[in-house]
């Protein structure tokens, strides 16, 4: 069969699994007073619609701030104030101001649904298509097998069209950056990157990696040359970019910060009195060195070594560490890293099915929450068959396929179980999975003990965590020991 | 290398027959979605939202799902054969959707009613009319899930009886693996099961596992498993033409004359005993206790509904509805040019869509024996050339596509998804020979379209549109691939004809409700659908029919 249809039957089973999802249930379906993520989107769209733009960021008699006021960047509140346009065209109530506060109705619900999933369509999927079109010395099917296992990733779809979130537009443009690097088009990249960060400040886990990646381009071209004009005209990029998105708030631009800024403050102080363990100012400046800390090295090598490879490994094991160690992590950040693994989804396959099986697995308290179990049941194993069936998982597991091969050489001599090393993934992987299953079916099905309320989301998160940790150090290994000389190698052979 | 090319077999069979399964599972997520229509032409969705899952309480708001009517007639068969004495099976009326399928079927519900006392015991009530708790909605749609494994394997059956002459190196341009993907992923079944509600799938599964064990030669086998399926649902005895004849020609007379014809001295009466004998046991022991408590007219007057109307309340798109549009034409033309008395035409127009019986007003109006006659006369030459022109297996599963597809032409009050009934075994003859799978996308398409008011309701739009864009991409590029080498398997026409069933649909469901004429004639999507639709598959219908009589000898007997 031809690669478009191909190409189009894995797009239009991605649609038709993300439109079943969204027929269940939401965030805060029916629970006042505050109710959850899908009642704080339409809040935004009531205050963008009604309020006049100074006023979306600031708490007046008409926006109560501490009632979900809006704490994403310019480009949310302008897809909220477009998304708005459209609901007053089709029924006034939905974001009428004050009136609409918890509006709930079936086909209001068809109309949020309908604007994630059309965003999807427009931002994330395409850059998907493209991206693994783009991949190099991969078979067709290889290439439909990765966009395949990519648009099923249940993470993803459960928080977008479950959950309620619009994700997928700043992972979206994130990848668009990803994309426009990969085609040697810095600037667009960079430009796509400044969008995406300005849907979601979130995406300041991806900017390290990007930062480092085109400073090393820069680097490469020789910073008295080409590379001092390419790095002006990035900075002018960027810089224009973030003016484009902020235009409309320039008066106010100083006061909103300094307002966010407190606010964080402010949280992280309620934080650290619950905890009463460690000082605040220890914490935060321990969290803050050991995010660096685990940070530094991956980020180093990609400045002075830029390839495309090394940069899509970095976006993972920064994202990674920043989730493990930063303040202050929602659950709903790990899809910040489970978007860079789809992407090496094609290099190494065992160990990113692995990770995304684990990242789904991390969310279910919240799904639970949310009445996702059933969805989150069906997707996720939807999820693990389609790559079992694309990429032959379990037969890829030694140390050559999981790219430890430089690493295994460079301890050789030292350790001698390297030959059963496959068998050993391989039962550690299924013990995993077992493991998650179990604790899948108890935290549905089993009431926790009485003394032990938290006991089945406590050691989920628990699990997952170690889980995590395993990957970091996975992925620090094979992007520090991925030497020129392996590829080199490579092809020699 | 050859492992691991079979290895990579068996990982993308695992892809096309585990895959379909989650999806049924997709539409269980969902819970019970409307669709039910088994009588009315209604357009607004029932009250009653209802969400699947136990950990939130419900709210009326959330949740799209409301439940189908086949999902009530379910329950409520569930709950008769639970709580009454096998005498009462047939006479209890509480709810309007009585028992109305074969005992074998009730049998099931009784078992199935076992299994469901543990999920919710209230479901069991018969006067708990339109009942639905998230239990209720699991179990019910999870029942189906779990029968259609019997489908599965059937499937997996059939895709042994297909020769494999094409053995492509690419696992997905074999034959096979296509015909597997086609018959798993139907659309038609999908959605008539796992979104509308029915059992269809375990019963097509023991349709095709009959095809499959006479394709494997073993008949008695393939005679028991047809018999049993008859008791289950009577609607297959639309196709027990093609089985009679065929196991009469094939099974009983054990040589033929160099010409093709019958040699009459190699009848075996003892095959045609064991026959006899398989029929008659499993009609006893379904319709036995029945007759032995002198109910069988009560049970054969529920069974074979004659007085509703000649065609369901949503014209399946079949010679009749044809014939009603040209009728209603023609009192529209008659009216505005005087031909007509207004006075004289019955008030019964079909914009009220109740089934009843329906006056035609210019054409002479139809009776259920003109229809009967009609379907035995369409039926007649595929039988005559099942009989004259034996050619295994093939001959066997293209009269059977006739059979079905006259009877869906021709017959009195025909649902629209009994073209299931021509499609899935038309899928079979389509992945061997490039004509047949020219007339199957023909086929396919204008019958699965005709399938979409189905699901009416706004939500399940997208799902039926892309499930239906799913099916079609693929059974279009898959079989094109598969007869690369031949000349293309539609002409320009029926390409054309295809591709209009795209303004067709955006003008039924987008642009017609936004028009004033919304409110004065709001029959009109259903009836342009099914009259466009009725053209496809009256078409596809001659031109298979075309192609069997005049198949010649020699070609089969080099295909063979």
């Amino acid at each position: 069969m031809e690669k478009w249809s191909l190409m189009t039957i894995t797009v239009l089973l991605a649609l038709t699994v993300r439109w079943t999802v969204s027929l269940g249930s939401y965030s805060g379906a029916g629970k006042p007073p505050m109710y959850g993520d899908y009642e704080a989107q339409r809040h935004w769209q009531e205050v963008t619609y009604n309020l006049p733009i100074r006023q979306w960021y600031f708490n007046t008699s008409d926006n109560n701030l501490l009632y979900w006021g809006l704490d994403y960047p310019p480009l949310t509140a302008y897809h909220s104030f477009l998304c708005a346009y459209v609901a007053k065209l089709i029924n006034p109530d939905w974001i009428a101001l004050h009136t609409s506060r918890g509006y709930e109705s079936q086909s209001h619900k068809l109309f949020m649904r309908t604007t994630v999933f059309v965003a999807d369509l427009l931002i994330y999927i395409p850059a998907v298509i493209l991206y693994c079109c783009s991949l190099k010395e991969t078979s067709t099917k290889k290439k439909v097998s990765s966009a395949l296992c990519i648009l099923l990733y249940p993470g993803l779809i459960l928080i977008d069209h479950g959950h309620f979130q619009y994700n997928s537009v700043s992972l979206g443009f994130a990848l668009w950056g990803v994309l426009c690097l990969s085609y040697d088009w810095d600037l667009l990249g960079s430009a796509a990157f400044c969008l995406a960060l300005n849907y979601k400040q979130m995406e300041l886990y991806h900017s390290l990696p990007f930062f480092c990646y085109l400073l090393g381009k820069c680097f490469k071209k020789g910073l008295k040359g080409k590379g001092l004009l390419l790095l002006i005209k990035l900075a002018g990029t960027v810089v224009a970019s973030f003016a484009v998105c902020w235009l409309p708030f320039c008066t106010d631009v100083e006061q909103i910060m300094q307002d966010k800024v407190a606010n964080i403050w402010c949280s992280l102080s309620v934080l650290i009195k619950i905890k009463n363990v460690v000082s605040p100012q220890t914490q935060l400046k321990l969290s803050f060195a050991v995010t660096f800390l685990s940070l530094l090295p991956t980020c180093i090598k990609l400045t002075v070594q830029p390839s495309l490879r090394g940069f899509k490994l970095t976006l993972v094991s920064c994202a990674l560490s920043f989730f493990l160690f930063s303040f202050q992590v929602h659950e709903k950040s790990i899809l910040l890293v489970s978007v860079p693994v789809c992407l090496i989804i094609n290099e190494v396959p065992f160990m990113a099915t692995w990770f995304l099986l684990v990242s789904t697995f991390s969310m279910l308290p919240l799904l639970l929450k949310d009445g996702l179990l059933l969805p989150y049941a069906v997707t996720t194993l939807a999820f693990l068959s389609a790559c079992v069936a694309s990429f032959a998982i379990f037969e890829k597991t030694s140390a050559k396929d999981l790219q430890l091969k430089p690493f295994s050489q460079s301890l050789r001599g030292y350790v001698s179980w390297f030959k059963l090393f496959p068998k050993i993934v391989r039962s550690l992987f299924l013990l995993s999975v077992t493991l998650m299953g179990v604790l899948s079916v108890m935290s549905a099905a089993v009431h926790p003990p009485q003394r032990f309320p938290d006991l089945f989301p406590v050691s989920v998160s628990s699990i997952s965590c170690l889980h995590f940790l395993f990957f970091l150090v996975y992925f620090n290994v094979i992007i520090l020991w991925d030497s020129k000389n392996s590829r080199n190698q490579k092809k020699v052979s | 290398m050859r492992t691991q090319r079979r290895g990579g077999a068996t990982r993308f069979k695992l892809c096309g027959r585990a895959a379909p399964l989650v999806l049924r599972m997709c539409g269980l997520s969902a819970g019970a979605r409307n669709g039910g229509r088994r009588l009315e032409l209604e357009l607004v969705p029932r009250p009653g939202a209802r969400r699947l899952l136990p950990q939130v309480p419900p709210h009326p708001h959330v949740t799209f799902c409301s439940h189908s009517t086949d999902f009530e007639v379910h329950r409520n068969w569930l709950a008769i054969t639970h709580n009454l004495p096998l005498s009462q099976w047939y006479y209890e009326a509480t709810s309007e959707w009585t028992l109305d399928y074969p005992p074998f079927f009730a049998w099931f519900e009784y078992a199935l009613s076992h299994i469901a006392k543990y999920f919710d015991p209230k479901m069991l009530v018969i006067e708990n009319l339109n009942y639905t708790s998230p239990a209720t909605i699991f179990f019910q749609r999870f029942s189906v899930i779990f029968t259609d494994l019997l489908f599965i394997y059937a499937v997996r059956e059939c895709c042994r009886c297909v020769n494999g002459k094409r053995a492509a190196k690419d696992i997905l341009e074999k034959p096979t693996f296509i015909l597997a993907v086609l018959l798993m992923w139907n659309f038609g079944l999908l959605i008539v099961d796992h979104i509308h509600f029915q059992y269809n799938g375990f019963l097509f599964g023991l349709m095709l596992l009959s095809v499959a064990r006479l394709c494997q030669k073993r008949y008695l086998e393939g005679a028991l498993l047809f018999a049993v399926l008859l008791h289950f649902k009577h609607i297959y005895v639309y196709v027990a033409p093609a089985y009679g004849i065929y196991l009469l020609r094939s099974y009983c007379f054990t040589a033929s004359n160099a010409d093709g014809s019958a040699k009459w001295r190699s009848f075996s009466f003892l095959r045609i005993t064991l026959l006899g004998l398989i029929v008659c046991l499993v009609s006893a022991l379904s319709l036995g206790p029945f007759i032995v408590l002198g109910q069988l007219p009560q049970v054969i007057s529920r069974l074979f509904p004659f007085k509703r109307g000649l065609c369901h309340a949503y014209w399946a798109p079949n010679f009749w509805a044809l014939y009603s549009a040209v009728d209603k034409a023609l009192t529209v033309i008659g009216l505005k040019y005087n031909f007509l008395d207004p006075t004289k035409i019955p008030k019964a127009s079909m914009t009220g869509g109740l089934v009843q019986e329906f006056q035609h007003t210019v054409l002479p109006s139809v009776t259920p024996l003109a229809t009967l006659i009609c379907t035995f006369i369409s039926i007649l030459p595929s039988v005559f050339c099942l009989w004259f022109k034996p050619q295994g297996p093939r001959g066997f599963l293209q009269c059977l596509v006739l059979c079905a597809l006259s009877s869906f032409m021709f017959g009195w009050h025909v649902h629209e998804k009994a073209i299931l009934l021509a499609i899935l075994p038309l899928s079979l003859l389509s992945v061997q020979r490039a004509k047949d799978a020219g007339i199957y996308l023909i086929l396919t398409t204008t019958g699965h379209f005709s399938l979409f008011p189905l699901l009416f309701t706004a939500p399940e739009l997208p799902i039926k549109i892309l499930l239906m864009l799913l099916f079609s991409v693929y059974s279009f590029s898959s079989l094109k691939s598969l007869y690369r080498r031949e000349k293309p398997l539609l002409n320009w026409l029926e390409t054309i004809y295809l591709i209009h069933l795209v303004p067709l649909e955006i003008f039924c469901e987008i642009v017609f409700p936004l028009t004033p004429w919304k409110l004065r004639f709001p029959f009109v999507p259903l009836l342009l659908t099914s009259v466009y639709c009725a053209v496809g598959i009256m078409y596809a219908w001659l031109k298979l029919y075309i192609s069997v009589l005049s198949e010649r000898t020699s070609a089969r007997q080099k295909a063979e």
